[in-house]
């Protein structure tokens, strides 16, 4: 049993790292690159929220607060008081952690609904404090961002860079460079739910009575996880600040937090690879429709609609059960 | 001094009693399907934009918002029918997002048809502003509060003294019971989704001409109702009312004395301080969970 779990997790890493590096294949110009590592960042964004959504059944309606907090103190550390940009991330984190842990034990007490009005309350608040003070962020302006520097060596998407005597572009290394953010993301969630905490949790969303009955602390899980996603969200806040250069209070808004949550309801809630696909398509969405133009948000609102209706359980998992039944007939067929 | 204050609570029960109204859907919705709308505030969107475009082919008012509110009602109809009944055994973040792709595809479709420009209505009578004790009433918000009165007490009424209202009450306590004693639940679902567009187009229509209408003003406005909703506690129409009425003086006084960048983040605060004290709101049933 427990061989056959640490094959699948495996399974699952080495098909992601697959498609990962060979992904540049397909990618011809910098645009391409820039929205691939977009991709990468926000889906490992998107991994870490999957862990209290999916797995311990809690809604977050405001994870953007968290991701925007993560960008701008890496902004303004980076910018304004010359940290170096790993500290920043580092310290960045660990401020959103002790954040989410003193909001989250309160709020994790609420049920449903008020929970996902109180997560939302929290992600509004904070994009309300950024858009407003405008002498420490800049307001709804936005505030550029140094480029990322790792021990005295800076990525810019504009550099240019030799790896094992391969020549890259700056774009193409800050891919390379998020894609193993991704997987480190994937590898460490994995663990995580493959752990006693991931048992725990999914005792919680099973039934959260139940649990307590059995000995759970649930109340501990759940903050746990929540400050984890939350953290998930504030590294890849300062990441994808560094890689844009260049950030504004959207980051930190309710539109984003309502993009994270629906990445993860559509590529299917519990599934790390799912959510990865929703983070993918929704991400790609709106260039396959630019060409609609007017009917650009009339399409995506539908397409969303008719997906969620079609397949209530996401992309991924209906996808999955549905080659399973095929594979099923055929074995069946043969025999 | 005190004509400042009475001049931020009159906003604040205007915008307060809009929020009402909208808050009022929410519950309708919650109570018949346990579904929070996030399409609620599109209702409100179409109810004003629908009734300056008809008022601009020439109708004349009453006519325009009669056409208007009766769109959104065909709406309500159609995103139950349509999206939320053939998603039945889906989960309860799955159906926020259906309802949250409804609104931007409803929104979308604004967009396309009225472009993205603010439109101004005129006021249902004078524009002559009223003065009472130095503070200045604009003569909408007598409208808005007499036809919200209104409203409250006509869904008072429907509930208590109809069938169709007691069918859906009945619904809301136990489908499976109220599906037994022979009530249709989908009609009844159906009829949920109708009259809380209706009371969303009203709301619309009423605060039209205080704060301008656009295709975009359902997203903040639905917010808004939501808050409402849970302050008052989900379910409650009382706490509806109540919770609305709060928010938007709350909200006001929070602009006039505070600071108005932060009249929001006043607003979500208050949320978490009631839900730290009060997890089910001011008058939220208490549920005992199965087991």
């Amino acid at each position: 049993m427990f061989k056959r779990f640490m094959q699948l997790r495996l399974r699952d890493l080495v098909i992601l790292a697959v498609i990962l590096f060979s992904l540049p294949a397909f990618l011809d110009n910098p645009f391409h690159y820039e929205l691939a590592t977009q991709m990468a960042i926000i889906a490992a964004t998107v991994v870490g929220l999957n862990l209290l959504v999916g797995y311990a059944g809690q809604v977050s309606l405001g994870h953007a607060g968290f991701f925007g907090l993560g960008a701008y103190f890496s902004a303004i550390m980076t910018g304004s008081y010359g940290w170096s940009a790993l500290p920043a991330l580092l310290v960045g984190a660990i401020l959103v952690g002790v954040i989410a842990w003193i909001v989250g034990r309160p709020i994790l007490r609420l049920k449903g609904h008020y929970l996902s009005m109180a997560t939302l309350a929290v992600g509004f608040i904070i994009a309300i404090i950024i858009n407003n003070e405008t002498g420490l962020t800049g307001g709804p302006d936005g505030i550029p961002v140094a480029p990322f520097d790792l021990f005295g060596w800076e990525l810019s998407p504009f550099g240019s860079y030799s790896l094992l005597g391969v020549e890259l572009s700056g774009s193409q290394a800050w891919y390379l460079f998020s894609a193993l953010v991704l997987l480190l993301a994937v590898w460490l969630a994995q663990n995580l739910i493959d752990s006693q905490i991931g048992r725990a949790l999914r005792s919680v969303h099973g039934s959260e009575v139940a649990a307590r009955v059995v000995g759970v602390n649930t109340a501990k899980y759940k903050s746990l996880v929540f400050v984890i996603s939350a953290i998930y969200a504030s590294v890849m806040g300062s990441l994808y600040a560094h890689f844009q250069g260049f950030i504004t209070p959207a980051v930190a808004g309710f539109d984003f937090s309502i993009v994270l949550i629906t990445m993860v309801v559509l590529g299917g809630m519990g599934s790390t690879m799912g959510v990865i696909l929703g983070a993918v398509v929704l991400k790609l969405l709106p260039q396959l429709l630019a060409d609609f133009q007017e009917l650009e948000a009339v399409m995506f609102g539908l397409i969303l609609m008719l997906t969620m209706i079609f397949m209530p359980k996401g992309l991924l998992p209906t996808l999955q059960r549905s080659i399973g039944r095929r594979l099923k007939k055929k074995a069946e067929g043969q025999a | 001094m005190f004509a400042e204050f009475l001049q931020y609570l009159f906003t604040g029960i205007t915008i307060g009693a809009t929020y009402a109204l909208i808050a009022l859907g929410f519950t309708l919705i919650y109570n018949a399907s346990h579904v929070i709308n996030f399409a609620q505030g599109e209702f409100l969107m179409i109810g004003g934009m629908a009734t300056v475009s008809f008022m601009a082919m020439g109708m004349p008012m009453l006519l325009a918002i009669i056409l208007a509110v009766v769109l959104a009602g065909i709406l309500g109809i159609l995103l139950q029918r349509l999206a939320i009944a053939p998603a039945k055994q889906a989960d309860v973040v799955t159906l926020i997002i259906i309802t949250i792709g409804a609104s931007i595809f409803i929104r979308g479709l604004a967009q396309l048809v009225w472009g993205k420009d603010y439109h101004a209505m005129p006021n249902f009578s004078t524009d002559e502003p009223i003065r009472v004790f130095g503070a200045v009433l604009n003569s909408q918000s007598l409208w808005v509060l007499g036809i919200g009165a209104v409203l409250v007490v006509a869904l008072v009424l429907f509930f208590t003294r109809t069938l169709i209202g007691k069918a859906i009450l009945a619904t809301s306590m136990n489908k499976d019971a109220a599906r037994l004693v022979g009530i249709r639940t989908q009609m009844v679902l159906m009829l949920a989704f109708m009259v809380s567009a209706l009371l969303g187009a009203i709301a619309g229509v009423v605060v039209a001409p205080i704060t301008f209408t656009s295709y975009d003003i359902g997203i903040m406005l639905g917010l808004k109702g939501f808050v409402a909703a849970a302050i008052g506690g989900l379910g409650s129409g009382l706490g509806a009312v109540v919770g609305g009425l709060l928010l938007g003086i709350v909200e006001a006084m929070a602009a006039g004395y505070i600071s108005s960048d932060y009249k929001d983040a006043v607003a979500f605060s208050m949320i978490l301080v009631v839900l730290f004290f009060m997890p089910r709101g001011l008058f939220g049933a208490k549920v005992v969970e199965r087991v």
